[in-house]
């Protein structure tokens, strides 16, 4: 807990320093408070596989947003806090996603503060993406990630945008507790994984990355270097699980090719430590098949392979694997959506369904349905192998002030 | 001599249709040339969507468009209502020849994604305006034929250029004593049918040159669905550049 009060009054300070350059601060500020509660229940299809755990976890949301701008907009202050409630004492939790001052120049633009900043193009996994850490107890996909500290400098030219990140404090994967879903046989306390640098989580981080769109070509590239997202974990059968936080140099490679209904997609990393060097790939494409029949409906196609040579080192379950899916959009008044999916494991029988689907009732509020099934897991799969008792469904309504 | 007399007609037909297209062509270029200059624009919409039984939804956004000669405009566009789409926006680079590059940012997860502008004839945000009835009105885009002239109402047929249009032709009224600014619209889909009317009013001119509708209604006809789209206001003088139509500047807001 220490460390996190630590984060909130660097944050602070960096923000007064920001505020003391504008001595005068324009009377017209532009305020906006919001709030949505999340009402998730995840019930779970199969018994525990470990004491402790539950069939069905109800918990509680809160997201409260506040932004203040000044000077038309080219400064702001940006809150974005998180709370959860929920029967797993690990998964009940806050956290600051976002709280950082923004200030933009023209062509360039300064944050500082604990932000979310994505990089990708694919959808069935997110490769390159690393500024930020995974929220893991959240959600199985990996897309809800913590707030992190940074400088970022980004200056936008002819020749492209140019983005560097100092990254002062590295943020620990949350994991799941004793009677949480999710979990390994040995519980991993979120705060007992180890680092490499000697320095901790005050390793300085630094990255860069480089973007640009030409016709109908997106592409970044990008470099980061320090304490790894990523924990480095050995499954062993006698003390259970070994973890670390290695300090990596990371290579990432985003394209994008649009061409019509098509869009042809490429993430690629290389990552080396000390302890491991691996290539990780997601390639693809999305083919959208666009009002149909005058409906306004809109079907679109998504194929994509999922390479990683780490082998039984990964701490994912994506070395070879072909995802095939099917996101629906009904276009109508209520945003109706779903997205359907199966990762297949090409070598073996592994397979994991998922299902994302949304639609707003009324004007302020959002039902949201999400699965994940887990089927045929293999008997040698170290990492997946976990979690095959835990497939589930979960519906969450949120509402928003 | 019957063929010399064919040959007549045909070469009159022919002349006719050819200087129906120079009139239809001529009136397009008019109306793009008077509203040339504008530089930048900004405003806050209001959009309300009605379906049949008379339920109601609403959304609002603001759209900030870039004047471009040499290409294209540019024009952003963000989402503040409903709530749960709040911060969603788009920035499209509309081009006069090929498809328009166009990006999607969504703010839960940050992300920006490319996505495909081929979808011109789909509903924008479930209502009854297309993604091309919305896009910038480029000459390019049409091909045209003169139908003709009521008092100071000129009417234009157009076909779209591009084969993934929703429609086959449109019929535009232009106003000659306005700056041929555009009165209404009816659309005919793939199989020719009446589909929707559109009609602008509440006409105001803008810095002596520019004339905007404050509403446009969307008509349609076969689902018997309206969409009434409002212009709250209109800022000229933004003064918006390159600089606010980047990735950067989607991310922003």
């Amino acid at each position: 807990m220490m460390k996190k009060y630590i984060i909130y009054i660097s944050v602070g300070l960096l923000l007064s320093i920001a505020n003391a350059q504008d001595e005068t601060i324009d009377k017209a500020l532009n305020h906006d408070l919001e709030l949505d509660i999340e009402l998730e229940n995840r019930y779970f299809l199969e018994a525990r596989a470990f004491d402790g755990q539950k069939r069905y976890y109800p918990s509680l949301a809160l997201r409260p947003k506040y932004t203040v701008e000044w000077k038309d907009g080219d400064h702001s202050l940006n809150v974005e806090g998180f709370v959860r409630f929920d029967r797993d004492g690990e998964r009940t939790h806050f956290d600051f996603r976002e709280f950082y001052y923004h200030k933009i120049k023209g062509n360039w633009e300064l944050s500082i503060g604990l932000k979310k900043v994505f990089w990708g193009v694919t959808e069935s996994n997110h490769l390159v993406d690393i500024i930020n850490q995974t929220d893991a107890i959240e959600s199985f996909d990996g897309e809800e990630k913590l707030g992190q500290p940074m400088v970022q400098f980004s200056i936008y030219t002819n020749w492209g945008t140019f983005d560097l990140f100092y990254l002062p404090f590295h943020r620990k994967r949350t994991l799941p507790g004793s009677i949480g879903r999710f979990r390994f046989p040995v519980i991993i306390k979120a705060d007992e994984v180890l680092y490499e640098s000697a320095s901790k989580e005050w390793h300085q981080d630094l990255a860069l990355r480089y973007a640009n769109s030409i016709n109908s070509v997106d592409l970044g590239l990008s470099y980061f270097y320090g304490t790894g997202r990523e924990p480095f974990v050995q499954f062993d059968d006698q003390s259970g699980i070994m973890a670390l936080y290695p300090v990596i140099h990371q290579f990432g490679l985003e394209l994008q090719i649009t061409n019509n209904a098509f869009m042809w997609k490429l993430e690629s990393i290389y990552r080396s430590n000390a302890l491991q060097k691996f290539v990780g790939l997601n390639t693809g494409f999305e083919y959208t098949i666009s009002n149909i029949k005058s409906s306004g409906v809109d079907i679109g196609l998504i194929l994509e392979y999922l390479y990683d040579d780490r082998g039984d080192l990964a701490f994912n379950a994506l070395q070879n694997d072909c995802f095939m899916g099917s996101r629906i959009a009904f276009n109508d008044m209520q945003d109706t959506s779903i997205l359907l999916g199966v990762i297949s494991d090409l070598e073996k029988s592994s397979k994991i369904i998922g299902i994302e689907a949304s639609r707003r009732l009324g004007s302020t509020m959002k039902l949201e349905l999400e699965g994940r099934l887990f089927t045929s897991i293999a008997e040698n799969e170290v990492f997946l192998s976990n979690f095959k008792k835990d497939s589930f469904l979960g519906l969450t309504l949120i509402k928003y002030f | 001599m019957k063929n010399v007399l064919f040959t007549v007609v045909l070469s009159l037909a022919l002349y006719t249709v050819s200087q129906a297209q120079d009139r239809g062509l001529e009136i397009a270029q008019a109306a793009e040339k008077a509203d040339l200059g504008f530089k930048s624009s900004a405003s806050n919409l209001k959009m309300v969507l009605k379906n049949k039984n008379g339920q109601v939804s609403e959304r609002a956004l603001e759209v900030r468009t870039l004047e471009l000669v040499e290409d294209g405009d540019k024009s952003l566009i963000i989402f503040s209502s409903p709530k749960d789409v709040k911060g969603t926006s788009t920035l499209t680079f509309t081009h006069k020849n090929g498809p328009d590059d166009q990006w999607l940012y969504l703010p839960s997860i940050k992300r920006v994604k490319r996505i495909s502008s081929n979808n011109k004839s789909g509903p924008f945000v479930g209502s009854e305006f297309a993604y091309e009835d919305l896009s910038s009105q480029e000459v390019e885009k049409y091909t045209y034929k003169f139908l003709r002239e009521e008092n100071n109402y000129l009417v234009v047929e157009q076909y779209p250029v591009d084969p993934k249009s929703g429609y086959t032709r449109r019929v535009v009224t232009y106003n000659k004593d306005a700056g041929y600014r555009i009165e209404t619209i009816a659309f005919y889909d793939r199989k020719n049918a009446l589909l929707k009317t559109l009609t602008y009013s509440g006409y105001k001119l803008y810095k002596n040159n520019f004339w905007r509708a404050a509403k446009l209604n969307m008509v349609n006809h076969q689902s018997k669905k309206e969409t009434v789209l409002e212009f709250l206001n209109y800022d000229f003088d933004v003064n918006l550049t390159d600089d606010d139509f980047t990735q950067n500047a989607l991310r922003r807001n």
